[in-house]
């Protein structure tokens, strides 16, 4: 590997170099921004724990969101896809053997000209 | 002497040294743990470095013909046969070295990984001997040139894949995955069989370049051929047939489901050899072609929006799976759809197989990393579910690292593998059909969306205080992660070197059927 | 007409084969199917090497005239061998699954779904 080199697509390219240099230039702007922080915080004291003014903070459990609850708007969304979708993944075995033989059906018609 | 032995006798010895393996493995662990572990070890290596012998033989000098039983490996055409080669044949061309080349180096991170995760199971004795046994089947499968061995590899890898799948019994729930994979491949494998039977009878040979340079397309051969396509995509995890993928993958232990990701996508290289080389001059490019788009295009939107709601974080995982190999599907049937006509081929038809081809081995890698991820998280907090699950980045941050590496990679983000293969098939594929491009495009996203949730779900949030005790996994572990994550970075970086060296003789090998015929049969 | 025979009943006999295992509903039967569609693979390949006229194919004192194709003899030994692994895995798979379900309707064997 002698060097960074660009793929080309055939239609325009792709050079890794380019994407090096700005994360190189990014990352070395956030190292510098950092630097200048307050340096005289202490961990694992009143200064790390959550501040809610005043109020009482909840359970760790309480306050993670959980995988069930996220997307609730693209599967709220597209609830007829998913009410017709779901369903057919039965979990019975005879099905899927169904579904294997009907695909090989609609080939013999589609590609081999069997009907 | 000895070196100049081994390169001779490459293609039989990349078999010889994993199956020996295997059936001395429960002698090992007579010895002992850590002689049964290092032998493990010893023997990926070993195919590893045979591999990569083979690998090197091929990419310098042309297609490597291997006949088993004659005085000279070479000699595939005996001068008393009249013409016909009737012995077992390897013909090991590019494509062939890639998909074994991808296999050995997954293999290896996979062994290395089983070998610390699989210490709170019993029987692993079967359990090493029926990896290494499956990791035969794969590279057979991918390095003969006879159909009927073909079949017998396949079913090795079922039979091999079925039992590793229900070998964590789990109440019952990991045999039932186990029983659903072997009904369905030995269904798959019999319909195989029952084609292989057609085109022996119509042609009285078995090895796939005799057939080749005879074949017409007659009645037997379209049944034989749609048998064929059909129970490969099966074997493979295409939408319709794709219901046993996220069983199969999400019941087995996470070290031999990086494996079976390797062995689906060993049928999708039959798939390809089937479609290219065999058949090759006598098909119509147009309606198979669409045929396999239109698997691909099916797999890549079904597989992904059945993963969003998924609450099981490797079932989750192989849905994924199932989406992806909709993409290598959709490259390489846009390729193989234009491979009749010149000018559209040398615009964007190699291309498209380049893309599609290059995603299979990116496809190995960042989705191996990502199934032993999902184990190293089931090994250390002893649920899958991601309702339960929670702020685990606080106490394993090694494994966070490689599991945005690996979700990065899958989404198609720079400078990770994925994009540099995705962003050829988009290109190509555009200029084929701008809407099947533009589906390609929303399945990426929508793929990203759904990482992001795990990784919120499993990574961040507060620390909590079930999981009090966990901590960062055994060092063998990360070692197996950190090299497939070496790979995803390096093939990201580095994308176009790839290209020159493995994909494109690849590609070439694919749509340039002559070359196969000419190597086996000896310049006919 | 009747050298058509043998393929014939291969035939009926795999398709009575996929009948039997998609519409039965216990695993065993399901089983079962997948051993006659096997059979039927096994009888349509050995038909496939039928010569008319044909002698066994053995050199030792063999008289004259064409032999019946040997290949396709070994590759229907080759099968039955796979079969009887295939299917004796099949059946310890079904036995585990009673053992832990106390069921073998395959309606009910379906816990990992959607």
């Amino acid at each position: 590997m002698a060097f960074v080199e660009t793929m080309s697509t055939g239609f325009g390219g792709w050079s890794p170099l380019f994407w090096i240099l700005a994360f190189a230039v990014s990352a070395i702007t956030g190292w510098l921004i950092w630097r200048r922080g307050e340096s005289s915080c202490k961990t694992g004291t009143e200064q790390e724990k959550p501040y809610l003014c005043g109020n009482k903070e909840p359970e760790k459990g309480d306050v993670h969101v959980r995988a069930g609850n996220m997307y609730w708007g693209f599967t709220e969304a597209m609830k007829g896809y998913y009410e017709f979708l779901i369903p057919l993944h039965t979990g019975i075995l005879t099905d899927y053997i169904l579904w294997f033989l009907g695909v090989i059906a609609v080939m013999l018609v589609l590609a081999a000209g069997v009907f | 002497m000895i070196f100049e032995w081994i390169v001779q006798n490459s293609p039989a010895l990349l078999l010889a040294v994993p199956m020996l393996g295997a059936f001395a493995v429960p002698l090992m662990g007579r010895i002992g743990e850590k002689a049964r572990d290092g032998w493990v070890l010893l023997v990926s290596i070993a195919t590893l470095i045979i591999a990569g012998i083979l690998t090197n033989e091929v990419l310098t000098s042309g297609t490597v013909v291997y006949t088993f039983g004659a005085a000279n490996p070479a000699l595939s055409v005996p001068a008393d046969s009249g013409g016909i080669p009737f012995r077992i044949i390897f013909a090991v061309d590019a494509m062939s070295v890639f998909m074994a080349i991808s296999a050995s180096v997954v293999g290896f991170a996979v062994f290395l990984y089983s070998i610390v995760s699989s210490a709170r199971m019993s029987g692993k004795d079967s359990f090493f001997a029926l990896i290494l046994l499956m990791q035969v089947g794969i590279l057979g499968m991918v390095c003969t040139g006879d159909l009927f061995n073909f079949f017998v590899f396949l079913e090795i890898n079922s039979l091999a894949g079925a039992a590793l799948v229900a070998s964590r019994v789990d109440k019952g729930v990991a045999v039932e995955a186990g029983l659903k994979y072997a009904v369905l491949s030995t269904l798959g494998g019999l319909l195989v069989l029952f084609a292989v039977g057609l085109l022996y009878g119509q042609y009285d040979a078995l090895n796939i370049a005799a057939i080749a340079d005879v074949m017409q397309f007659g009645m037997p051969e379209k049944v034989a051929l749609v048998l064929f396509v059909a129970a490969l995509a099966m074997k493979s995890g295409a939408v319709p047939m794709h219901f046993w993928t996220p069983d199969a993958y999400s019941m087995a232990p996470s070290a031999v489901t990086a494996f079976l990701v390797i062995a689906s996508q060993a049928s999708l290289y039959g798939l390809f050899r089937i479609v290219f080389t065999l058949y090759n001059v006598t098909l119509d490019y147009a309606a198979m072609g669409w045929i396999i788009i239109i698997l691909g295009v099916l797999s890549m939107f079904i597989g992904v929006t059945m993963a969003i709601p998924q609450k099981d974080i490797k079932r989750l995982m192989s849905y994924h799976a199932v989406s992806q190999t909709g993409y290598m599907l959709l490259g390489v049937g846009v390729g193989l759809a234009v491979l009749g006509d010149e000018n559209m081929m040398r615009a964007f038809g190699m291309t498209a197989m380049e893309g599609g081809i290059f995603h299979i081995i990116n496809h190995a890698m960042y989705k191996g990393l990502l199934f032993l991820t999902a184990g190293a998280i089931f090994y250390q907090a002893g649920t899958r579910n991601l309702n339960k699950l929670g702020g685990l980045g606080h106490s394993m941050k090694w494994t966070m690292l490689f599991f945005i590496i690996g979700a990065l990679a899958i989404a198609g983000i720079p400078p990770f593998n994925g994009f540099a293969s995705k962003l050829l098939i988009y290109e190509s594929v555009f200029i084929f059909s701008p809407v099947l491009s533009v589906i390609a495009m929303v399945v990426s996203i929508l793929t990203l969306a759904s990482f992001v949730k795990v990784f919120h779900s499993v990574f961040m949030g507060p620390r909590l205080p079930e999981y009090e005790n966990v901590t960062e996994v055994p060092k063998a572990m990360l070692y197996a992660m950190g090299i497939l994550a070496f790979f995803v970075i390096l093939f990201g970086v580095f994308p176009q070197q790839v290209i020159d060296i493995l994909i494109s003789p690849a590609a070439m090998a694919l749509a340039d059927q002559g070359s196969y015929i000419s190597a086996v049969l000896g310049g006919n | 007409m009747i050298y058509n025979i043998p393929y014939i009943a291969a035939g009926l006999i795999i398709i009575i084969g996929i009948v039997t295992m998609t519409l039965k509903r216990d695993l065993i039967k399901i089983v079962m199917g997948l051993c006659l569609v096997e059979s039927g693979v096994n009888l349509f390949l050995v038909a496939t090497g039928y010569i008319d006229g044909g002698i066994a194919p053995i050199f030792t004192n063999a008289g004259p005239g064409r032999m019946v194709l040997p290949t396709v003899q070994a590759m229907t030994l080759t099968n039955i061998v796979i079969g009887i692994a295939t299917t004796a895995m099949l059946l310890s798979f079904v036995m585990i699954i009673y053992k832990k379900y106390k069921t073998s309707d395959v309606t009910e064997v379906g816990r990992l779904k959607g």
